[in-house]
């Protein structure tokens, strides 16, 4: 158990990193209003662990505790629902009201497509496996 | 450094906290990331209206609320949910998260800055 609580860590050392990391090089590419970055991150995060979920998590690949390190720890702390939510709100506060409505229906949509077809993905892969 | 610190402690009491709601509430409703993500919403707003310096903004803001709150889980509990036809208790999550997650940031962004409007 205090296995799991140091491999969750670790994994959220690597995962917030990463988000840094992936916020610094937007910054070359997108001076936009919109808040791309997070936006991006966030759909990333919800396929890969929607695909980890449905195909590693029932096969037992990695010892349980790598597996919560992966999946609560790098891709929870890699995705964010905090800065979503300021940066939502930073955009009503300079009155970009289309913008704001924009980022919250294509992160509420998008996100729970991204995640269903990780989810669904992984899935076929097993139901493949077996029947080979 | 600072938000790989932020990061290491967000992502553990993240798990602490859905452990514990795992266990104390029914998995029906996922109450545990509910919470998270409307508490680390006003926390870091409240960073963000205070203007506190970029030191603190890495550790707390940027590595511990940002791994502590998480958008992935929330959006697989929902396909989950969905999966297992809890519809209306779907609907319910997706709209009760962002309308308290986004109040709470408003609420947070005010009452930090409230000390910079005198």
């Amino acid at each position: 158990m205090a296995l799991t609580y140091l491999f969750v860590g670790i994994g959220g050392v690597i995962g917030a990193i990463l988000r840094y990391t992936v916020g610094l090089l937007f910054q070359h590419i997108w001076n936009g209003a919109f808040p791309l970055p997070t936006l991006t991150i966030n759909l990333i995060g919800c396929f890969i662990l929607g695909w980890l979920t449905s195909y590693a998590g029932r096969r037992n690949i990695l010892p349980p505790y790598v597996m919560t390190g992966i999946t609560t720890g790098i891709i929870g702390s890699f995705t964010t629902f905090s800065t979503f939510s300021v940066e939502t709100v930073q955009l009503f506060q300079s009155s970009q009201w289309l913008l704001a409505m924009l980022y919250l229906a294509l992160s509420c949509i998008l996100g729970l497509a991204f995640a269903s077809i990780g989810y669904t993905l992984g899935k076929k892969d097993k139901q493949r496996g077996i029947s080979k | 450094m600072l938000v790989g610190i932020g990061g290491f402690a967000g992502a553990i009491v993240r798990f602490v906290m859905t452990s514990i709601g795992k266990r104390k509430f029914s998995i029906l409703f996922p109450v545990a990331t509910l919470l998270i993500n409307v508490t680390g919403s006003f926390l870091l707003g409240f960073l963000y209206g205070g203007h506190f310096q970029q030191t603190w903004m890495l550790l707390f803001g940027t590595g511990f609320m940002g791994a502590y709150t998480t958008f992935s889980t929330y959006k697989l509990e929902n396909v989950q949910l969905i999966e297992r036809k809890q519809i209306r208790t779907s609907i319910l999550y997706l709209a009760v998260s962002y309308i308290l997650g986004i109040s709470a940031a408003f609420l947070g962004i005010t009452i930090g800055s409230y000390p910079h409007s005198f």
